[in-house]
């Protein structure tokens, strides 16, 4: 019964830290240079002059939209926390560092679904795309989402006290997955090896699953879908949170 | 009676290297305890342990009653704290920080906005609660961090090095504050290397060093404890540097000069003030000031810290 009440009161104050988050971090430029103008221009670099119906595009461009914004809220806050010297007095409020981070992975989780409503409002209102299967939609965006944010809090776990080492970092894992994951060049039409990279990226699963919910087609199950989405979102909030803890007091 | 905080063999490894080796004390609940050493002798890694930031690699401590490291949300709860070089958020107003804060100790809301308003209040900051904090000096920010430190009414008070770096008068605001709150019961524990700071404050002293606890007493017992360093102060009316001659003196242990002023270490003040008559009188120089002084903190810092060092020495 105690543990209950003291897990429901952690809950409630890993939702205050990402309310915290949300203030203080949305508007830092790393966040909308790397979370959303560069995944924008990376996307038009691609699409422009090329002919490619929207059906096709717009799943790529919501599940990159996704990807880029949910992990880059992550990689910032502990380097920032700790170079601002709010960290340790974050640290010694009574909730654990397990808590903390949930509330950080709250705050990518939400800025990723709030982010890639745009591109797909674009594709509904704007060029008059129908949902073959909205329900799709919402599992895709719903695990993405806590997946990437979580991928973001594994890569922050660096000690570091320089948000741009984090960055760069974060580029150097992220760059290369948007280009196994179907998003370009829809994973059908990839060649074996392409294929069986793609299965090591959380990104594939994704994008599956957004062109399941427009097109009605996929190349994976739902269920595998959602299951491997899952599967990555436990593997990067487990380690994240060990290697923070692990990495905690180098911080300081 | 359970202590305010009890602490029994906690040892601390940062890899290879031992900061924390076997220390073992107890604070009572309303004491102000100072916690003393030199720079890297283990005071913050001691007190980020008690407030539960880092874990130790052994021993046992607890707040209140409540195990630091299986019970840390509830002894958290219980405490304010105030980290050495620690920041508010400097991106949000000092109100925002206090709310903040008192929702993360599970504060209700109302009684937050009231604490907030009663501190920012007594600390000066309420014309300023609405600014962000980015703009406030150094010392605007410390009294911020005890208002934070606060919100959550704690019944105990981590304080590291509270008034380092600050001017004369908000020192002495901070000084005066915590004699305040200790009077209302608060239990205050104060990591310094200010002796005269924990001279002023504290009923029980620890020194640390080199990870191990060198004592534990009143500021009072400890002076007295080291009687060999009591001294007769003195300044001549011409120029002396006979500094040798002062040495030869019956009953003198030690000689310094500080300043224009000799200083006699002894464990019998009288007989060198007599040895020193005697002196003036025979050389015909006429002394212009004489002072009898007992060893201050600081005398029985530097003592115990070089013995530890010579321990050491030994020891490798």
């Amino acid at each position: 019964m105690k543990t209950i009440e003291r897990v429901k009161q952690e809950l409630s104050r890993a939702w205050t830290i990402a309310k915290k988050d949300i203030r203080i971090y949305y508007f830092k430029p790393p966040v909308l240079i790397y979370g959303i103008i560069f995944p924008f221009f990376l996307f038009l670099a691609f699409a422009i002059g090329r002919n490619i119906s929207p059906i096709s595009l717009f799943p790529g461009i919501i599940g990159m939209t996704l990807f880029f914004t949910a992990s880059s809220v992550g990689p910032i806050i502990m380097p920032w926390e700790a170079r601002m010297r709010t960290l340790e007095r974050l640290l010694s409020c009574p909730v654990s560092i397990q808590f903390i981070l949930l509330g950080d992975i709250f705050a990518g989780f939400l800025f990723g679904i709030i982010i890639s409503l745009v591109p797909f409002l674009f594709a509904i209102l704007g060029f008059g795309l129908a949902m073959r299967n909205l329900s799709f939609f919402i599992l895709s965006i719903f695990f993405s989402s806590f997946c990437f944010s979580s991928l973001g809090i594994l890569l922050s776990s660096l000690p570091t006290d320089n948000p741009s080492n984090i960055m760069m970092l974060s580029n150097l894992v992220r760059l290369p997955i948007i280009f196994i994951s179907g998003i370009f060049i829809p994973i059908e039409r990839l060649p074996r090896v392409g294929k069986i990279v793609a299965n090591f990226s959380p990104l594939t699963y994704t994008v599956d699953l957004l062109r399941c919910g427009f097109e009605g087609v996929s190349q994976y199950s739902v269920i595998r879908n959602v299951s491997m989405l899952i599967l990555f979102l436990a593997i990067f909030l487990l380690l994240g949170m060990k290697l923070h803890k692990r990495n905690l007091a180098k911080r300081l | 009676m359970a202590f305010a905080i009890e602490v029994k063999d906690l040892v601390k490894y940062y890899g290879e290297l031992l900061a924390l080796d076997h220390i073992s004390f107890q604070v009572e609940k309303g004491e102000i305890f100072g916690f003393l050493g030199p720079n890297g002798a283990g005071k913050t890694t001691t007190q980020r342990i008690l407030t539960g930031i880092i874990e130790a690699s052994d021993g046992d401590a607890w707040i209140m009653g409540h195990d630091i490291r299986k019970d840390s949300f509830y002894a958290k709860s219980l405490m304010g704290i105030v980290p050495e070089m620690a920041n508010p958020y400097i991106d949000i107003s000092a109100w925002d920080n206090l709310m903040l804060m008192g929702e993360l100790y599970g504060v209700p809301k109302e009684r937050r906005k009231r604490q907030a308003d009663k501190l920012l209040e007594m600390l000066g900051l309420y014309e300023r609660k609405n600014t962000k904090v980015k703009t406030f000096s150094k010392g605007m920010k410390q009294r911020l961090l005890l208002c934070i430190s606060l919100i959550s009414q704690p019944q105990i008070l981590f304080l590291d090095e509270p008034t380092a770096g600050l001017d004369v008068q908000s020192a002495r605001f901070i000084r005066n504050l915590i004699t305040e709150l200790n009077k209302e019961g608060v239990t205050i524990f104060l990591t310094t290397h200010n002796i005269e700071e924990a001279n002023q404050l504290c009923t029980q002293i620890a020194i640390i060093d080199h990870g191990k606890i060198a004592t534990i007493d009143s500021p009072e017992n400890l002076r007295q404890a080291f009687q060999s360093m009591q001294s007769v102060e003195i300044s001549f009316s011409i120029p002396f540097d006979e500094i040798g001659a002062l040495k030869k003196l019956v009953g003198v242990n030690e000689v310094k000069r500080v300043g224009e002023k000799f200083r006699l270490y002894t464990e019998e003040p009288a007989k060198v003030i007599y040895e020193l008559t005697d002196f003036s009188r025979s050389n015909n120089i006429k002394f212009t000031t004489l002072n009898t002084l007992g060893p201050t903190l600081e005398d029985v810092f530097v003592k115990i810290t070089e013995e530890h060092k010579g321990w050491d020495y030994e020891n490798h």
